[in-house]
This record gives C-alpha cells, sequence and structure tokens, in this order.
C-alpha cells in the first residue's frame, strides 16, 4: 500500500517502533493511523475527523468513512498542527508552530536508519533514550490502536477485540440490562 | 432603525434558552455563533444533523466540537508571581459550536437549593471570598426551574433527594437505566448513611419533544449526541427558529459590542469568510459563557471594575478505586448517580473546617462515574510488553469506578478574566488570560470529603483507592492534573446585585451602565454552589428573558 506521508523506510521504523510500545501494534496497523494522520490533507476531505452518525459496525447505514468536509478556520488549524508554520504569517499570530510532520522526520532520523532491522533490546533502549518522541510516538500509537478503523488503525478491529470493547454502538447502543446488571 | 429586536452572542442553552422566550413574544432575534453547526438544519430545524458519533477520536482528541486551543488559546497564571502567564492553551474550555456546552454535557441538570441563594446570610461570610446574597430566592426562580426542565427535557425521581429544595412538580420523565457501577457505588453510599438517587439529566429516558429514547451508547460526557437524545439546547434553538422570527449565524465571530452614549447600539462581527461585518438591534444579550463574556465587554472597552472577577469553577475532587470486578463503565450515561449530602455541613466536617481555620465548609454533588474510553486508558499505561496485559486487565477502566465532587468554589475578587497583553487569536484578538488560585475553602473540603468518599468506595469492595483534584498546584503545568483547572462549570466574572458598586448586571442580568445589554449565562452567578449550573443559568435566562420582552 502506497503511504500518504512516510517514505517506506519511514514507514518501517514507524511501524517497527509502535511494535515494541504496543504488542500487537503491527498487526493492527498503527502505522497506517500515524500516516494518515501526518498525511491528512492528501486525501480530500482531509483525514481529520470520520463522519457520522453511525458506523454500520452495529446497524445503520456505515457513515465514518464520509469525512468532515474542513471550514476554512478548521484547515488553518489543522494545516499548522500538522505541517507546522513554516513562515506564513496567517499561521504564526502567535509565533512559530513546529508541525507533527517535523517532529516525526527529526524523531525518526533519531532512532536510526537501521531501527527496523535492531533487535528487541536496542530499540528499547532507543526509544527511552528519546524520551520526547516517544511520548508523542505513543500517544498516536494508542489512538491507533483503539481509536475508529476509518481512521486508518485498529484494522480488523484488533485493538478493541484485544480489550473486548465494543466500539461504536450506535444505533444498537445497550440494553438497560447490558447497562445496570454485571 | 434597528435590524433586529435582540442580538444573542452565543448558542448554547442560556442564549437558545433567551432566543426561544424572545422570539415566543414576538421579537426578531439574530443569533450568532462563532462555531460549526453540526447541530441541526438551519432551513428546516426539525432536521437534526448526523455528525456526531460514537468516536473517540474525534471528540476526546481532535477538537470536534472545539475550540481548537491553535486558533483560539487561553492563558493562565496564578498569580503575579507567574508573571504574564505561565500556561497557554486549553483553559476550562467550552466547545465552540452551535449549541454549545449543552452539545458536550452528559446532561447532569440539578437545580440548586434554597440556600445557595443566601450563603452568606446562612452559613456566614468567609476571609478572603467576596460571598454575597444572590438579588433573589429559589421561589423567585421556582417557576423557572420548572419551565427550563419540560423545556429541554429532564428525567429525574422527584422525591428521592432528601436535600433537594421544594418541587411544583414532577420531573418530566422518570430516570433512565441505573450503571450498574452505580448501583453498587450507591448501596455501599447508602450503607455509610449517605443518600445517593437517581442524577437529574437531561437525556430522555422515554421519547420526548419528537427526539427518541437514550439508548445508553455511552459516548456521552464530551460527545455530541448522535440519535439527539439529549435535549440541551436543542429543543429551544428548534422552538426559536421554527417561528420564522430567529436567524441562526454559525461561523460568525463578535468582536466587539457598539455602545454609544450608555446604550448598545449593535455589534461588530467577523463573518464565516473573515470578512469583518456590522450588525445593529435595540437588544444585545450575551451568552458566551463565564469566560468569553466577560472577554467580550472589555473588548468593546465597557467599564466596570469587577467585569471579569469573582471567576468561580468547581473544584473537582476525583476519587476512584480499583475494583475486583468489571464494571463497564462505557455503557449508559457517563453518571446515573449522585449524592448531595457534601453539600450540608454536618458535625464531622464542621470539626475538620474549625481544624483548617475555617467558620465552615461544604463540598458539593458527588457524581458516582468510571472512565469510558480505552484511548484515553491506554495513555495511563506505560509502554512495552505489559501494555497488553494492563489494557486487558482494565484497571483503569473496565475495573475502576468512583466519584467526581463538584465542590463549590468561593468568589475571589483575585480570581479573574482580563486581556492577555500579547497572545492573540486567530483573528488577531487578545485572548481571554485566566488568573486563578485556589482559596483555603475548596482546598480544605477537598481534603475532609475524599477521605469520606474513599471509604465508600472501601465499602463498596474497592482493592485500593487513589485520590487526587482539579486544580492541583502541586502538578506541573500541561498534564491532564495541573494548576490549570478543568473544570467546564465557569462562572461568576459579571456577578449579579443590586448595588452598582458591587455588581456588573441586574436581577435580571442587565449590566447596571448599558442596561440593554443582557447577560444570559453563567456569568451572572454570584456563588458557585456544588451543582452544574446549566439549569440554573437556563432559568435565569428565561426569567429574564421574559422580563424583557413581557
Amino acid at each position: 500500500m502506497a503511504h500518504l506521508f512516510f517514505t517506506d523506510e519511514e514507514y518501517a521504523v514507524v511501524d517497527a517502533a509502535c511494535a515494541r510500545l504496543i504488542p500487537g501494534a503491527h498487526e493492527a496497523g498503527v502505522a497506517d493511523y500515524i500516516d494518515g494522520l501526518l498525511g491528512a490533507f492528501a486525501v480530500n476531505p482531509p483525514r481529520i475527523w470520520a463522519g457520522g452518525p453511525f458506523s454500520g459496525r452495529h446497524g445503520g447505514e456505515a457513515r465514518f468513512a464520509d469525512f468532515v468536509p474542513l471550514s476554512r478556520l478548521d484547515e488553518l488549524a489543522w494545516r499548522t498542527r500538522i505541517e507546522g508554520s513554516l513562515g506564513l504569517p496567517e499561521r504564526e499570530f502567535n509565533g512559530p508552530v513546529v508541525g507533527l510532520q517535523s517532529r516525526y522526520r527529526e524523531g525518526l532520523t533519531s532512532l536510526g536508519e537501521d531501527f527496523a532491522s535492531a533487535d528487541a533490546d536496542t530499540q528499547d533502549a532507543r526509544l527511552h533514550a528519546r524520551e520526547s518522541f516517544t511520548e508523542l510516538l505513543y500517544e498516536h500509537a494508542c489512538e491507533g490502536m483503539y481509536g475508529a478503523p476509518e481512521y486508518g488503525g485498529n484494522r480488523e478491529l484488533a485493538g478493541w477485540r484485544a480489550v473486548a470493547f465494543e466500539g461504536d454502538v450506535q444505533p444498537r447502543g445497550y440494553t438497560d440490562e447490558e447497562v445496570s446488571q454485571p | 432603525m434597528s435590524d433586529f429586536d435582540a442580538i444573542v452572542v452565543g448558542s448554547g442553552p442560556g442564549g437558545s434558552a433567551m432566543a426561544d422566550v424572545l422570539t415566543a413574544a414576538g421579537w426578531s432575534v439574530v443569533i450568532f455563533e462563532k462555531g460549526r453547526n453540526h447541530l441541526l438544519d438551519l432551513d428546516d430545524p426539525t432536521q437534526l444533523k448526523v455528525d456526531f458519533s460514537n468516536d473517540e477520536i474525534k471528540f476526546m482528541v481532535r477538537h470536534f466540537l472545539g475550540p481548537d486551543p491553535l486558533l483560539e488559546p487561553r492563558t493562565f497564571r496564578r498569580d503575579d508571581t507567574d508573571g504574564d502567564r505561565a500556561f497557554v492553551g486549553d483553559v476550562n474550555n467550552l466547545p465552540t459550536t452551535v449549541g454549545g456546552g449543552g452539545v458536550h454535557a452528559d446532561g447532569k441538570l440539578p437545580r440548586f437549593r434554597e440556600d445557595d441563594f443566601h450563603l452568606c446570610t446562612s452559613h456566614g461570610p468567609l476571609a478572603g471570598a467576596a460571598l454575597a446574597d444572590w438579588p433573589l430566592t429559589y421561589d423567585d426562580l421556582e417557576p423557572f426551574y420548572a419551565e427550563a426542565e419540560r423545556l429541554v427535557g429532564v428525567a429525574g425521581d422527584a422525591g428521592a433527594n432528601p436535600f433537594a429544595a421544594p418541587r411544583s412538580g414532577p420531573y418530566p420523565m422518570p430516570p433512565g437505566a441505573p450503571m450498574y457501577g452505580a448501583t453498587l457505588s450507591s448501596a455501599a453510599a447508602e450503607r455509610l448513611g449517605y443518600h445517593p438517587y437517581a442524577a437529574p439529566t437531561g437525556a430522555n429516558s422515554v421519547p420526548y419533544s419528537g427526539r427518541p429514547a437514550c439508548n445508553n451508547c455511552g459516548f456521552c460526557s464530551f460527545y455530541g449526541c448522535p440519535i439527539h437524545a439529549k435535549g440541551d439546547p436543542v429543543a429551544p434553538l428548534q422552538r426559536a427558529l421554527l417561528t420564522g422570527r430567529a436567524q441562526l449565524r454559525p461561523e460568525a465571530f463578535v468582536s466587539k459590542i457598539n455602545v454609544r452614549n450608555g446604550e448598545a447600539t449593535g455589534v461588530e462581527y467577523v463573518d464565516a469568510d473573515g470578512t469583518p461585518r456590522t450588525e445593529t438591534a435595540r437588544h444585545v444579550v450575551l451568552a458566551a459563557g463565564a469566560i468569553e463574556t466577560p472577554r467580550l465587554l472589555l473588548l468593546s472597552g465597557v467599564e466596570h471594575p469587577l467585569i471579569g472577577r469573582h471567576l468561580m469553577c468547581h473544584f473537582q475532587t476525583i476519587v476512584m478505586g480499583g475494583l475486583a470486578q468489571r464494571v463497564h463503565p462505557h455503557r449508559g450515561r457517563s453518571v446515573t448517580h449522585v449524592h448531595d449530602d457534601h453539600l450540608v455541613p454536618d458535625a464531622i466536617s464542621q470539626r475538620a473546617a474549625v481544624d483548617a481555620g475555617l467558620p465552615w465548609f461544604r463540598g458539593g454533588m458527588v457524581e458516582h462515574c468510571g472512565p469510558a474510553g480505552p484511548i484515553m486508558e491506554a495513555k495511563l499505561y506505560p509502554w512495552g510488553e505489559a501494555h497488553a496485559r494492563s489494557m486487558r486487565d482494565s484497571q483503569l477502566r473496565e475495573r475502576m469506578w468512583g466519584f467526581t465532587m463538584q465542590g463549590e468554589d468561593m468568589p475571589q475578587p483575585t480570581n479573574r478574566v482580563d486581556l492577555d497583553p500579547s497572545v492573540r487569536d486567530v483573528r488577531g484578538l487578545p485572548v481571554a488570560r485566566i488568573t486563578y488560585a485556589s482559596h483555603p475553602f475548596e482546598l480544605a473540603a477537598s481534603n475532609h470529603y475524599r477521605a469520606r468518599l474513599a471509604a465508600i468506595l472501601d465499602e463498596m469492595g474497592a482493592e485500593w483507592t487513589v485520590t487526587t483534584s482539579s486544580p492541583d498546584a502541586s502538578f506541573p503545568y500541561g498534564g491532564f492534573i495541573s494548576p490549570v483547572p478543568n473544570s467546564k462549570h465557569v462562572m461568576g466574572t459579571t456577578r449579579m446585585g443590586t448595588d452598582p458598586a458591587t455588581s456588573v448586571v441586574d436581577a435580571y442580568g442587565r449590566l447596571h451602565d448599558v442596561p440593554n445589554v443582557i447577560v444570559a449565562d453563567s456569568s451572572v452567578f454570584v456563588t458557585s454552589s456544588g451543582y452544574g449550573p446549566t439549569l440554573t443559568l437556563v432559568a435565569l435566562a428565561l426569567r429574564a428573558g421574559r422580563a424583557l420582552a413581557g
């Protein structure tokens, strides 16, 4: 599969790193979630907010894959967050903003080009040594593992199945018995 | 000649209630909302939109309901020793979207009690706090409470709460299904002599007002409802728009109230394209919330030394327990049970208050609750091999239950909203700066009640308990628990009263100095009680609107 943002080499590092952070992240496609966030503006509408009201997993028409179009200001905020302010005055009203894309490019470089082929102990040691990047990666890995699959991760609902979470249950919801009983 | 009888700034519960009353009286109204419209079809408001969903990424991570802290940051400091500011980002943010705070709330809609309106007289003054009685009583507000409950649709059980103030009638709907965890914590609380009851909730337990019954999906607190089983403020907005006398303009940011010779003539606003525009009206109603309302007054150059002061936000005491069994806190209405015992000082709390050097203290309504989403849970565990086991064991979600107490916050003149000297929003305007530090009242009350709440969890069989609070000044800036308060219950920044020297608005929300500007949100609160502010601010807005339009 072609990536929206990462090069193949970068993708391999992200994939390997996420697998160390969360067992099962590789199988759940967590790297695709992160690629989808960083490359959100490579598709239209941008892959920021999944649609509603239902996913189709528990009835109703499947609408999550129809992402919500962004307003002018939504696009400004998310481009700034992802791409950084890039010296553009409309993005720098409170000063420069470092974007997620640069933080990833820098963070992945710091993990080393050979990260994906390094042994697990070496990988863990490097992740521990780059604490602030690893913190960012872990935030996103959690979202990719346990968020709705329309964002790219949680493939085949692997994240939800692993923890027996029913996920988005509308429009079925839960019966009163399911709410009130053990 | 004005274009409208009234401009309403903000489409949340207060602005919507005001628009409903004014349009019903024949007034023409335009409602400005700076956020987007994901709520209803503006041409046919009986048709509700379908953008809300059970999506933890969209609502808990990606600011779907706004505001985006990159576009509209706020700043925070405890006091002058923090310099101009100590933090920039999300400070007490309420949604900026059509429907405002009503959209994301899980809809607990309690009334205040009688003594909440005359706390200074009934309980006595406190050093360092600007405690004062309200210029109205519970009895003055009771008919409007009843009207507000019918308007938005509140499910509850009259008579179940021994601490409740008298009611003129039953709730419009019976309570919905109790959450399993709440049945356990309620039973434990009762064994210790407390009085838990079904929380008055603005989510339909039966079909109501053309909207379906809640089906317990659990994506409630912080989420828009995909099936619109929450009535606040869908119902009043629908009613106002259906009169044909109201317009709703989303993505329109009011930047200034135009005032000439002590009278407002209208507003300046920036439309969705970024174009500056002007609108005129005979009255301007402010319902932008207790942080944005004073910000707009300050941006407009309206002068009163108390604008922005006495900011209050509930001091949240959080007590959680680890359980042997799973209690699936992700099913149901987020909170189905509460207890009010800690709003009423008893002999034990009174001794603790005196020990803390205070004449008295009290806490607030206690919500029986548990954590819901797996993403937020996952981020709490360390990464690595143990992650998968932690998630399966789910000690911090499926096997956790506890309490959040919405503790009363004392009004202090030093706790305030003003304009940040240099941080700007996306439109180039100064953002709201919050200067806020806790009074010993909140800290002592929190310390006392957290032990009593932990005892309930022990009685429930918790294997361990943990307590924290928001704000907590011992934590660093930037985390979920920090010196920056998390509470969305913000109040008090244009307090009401009869004396223009000690209050900003009168008992009907009118600015003493510019009486055709009316505040219709929780900015007018004199004290914060220990109850969520929404139903009270809606009742006050209905009363103010009735006074305005007859």
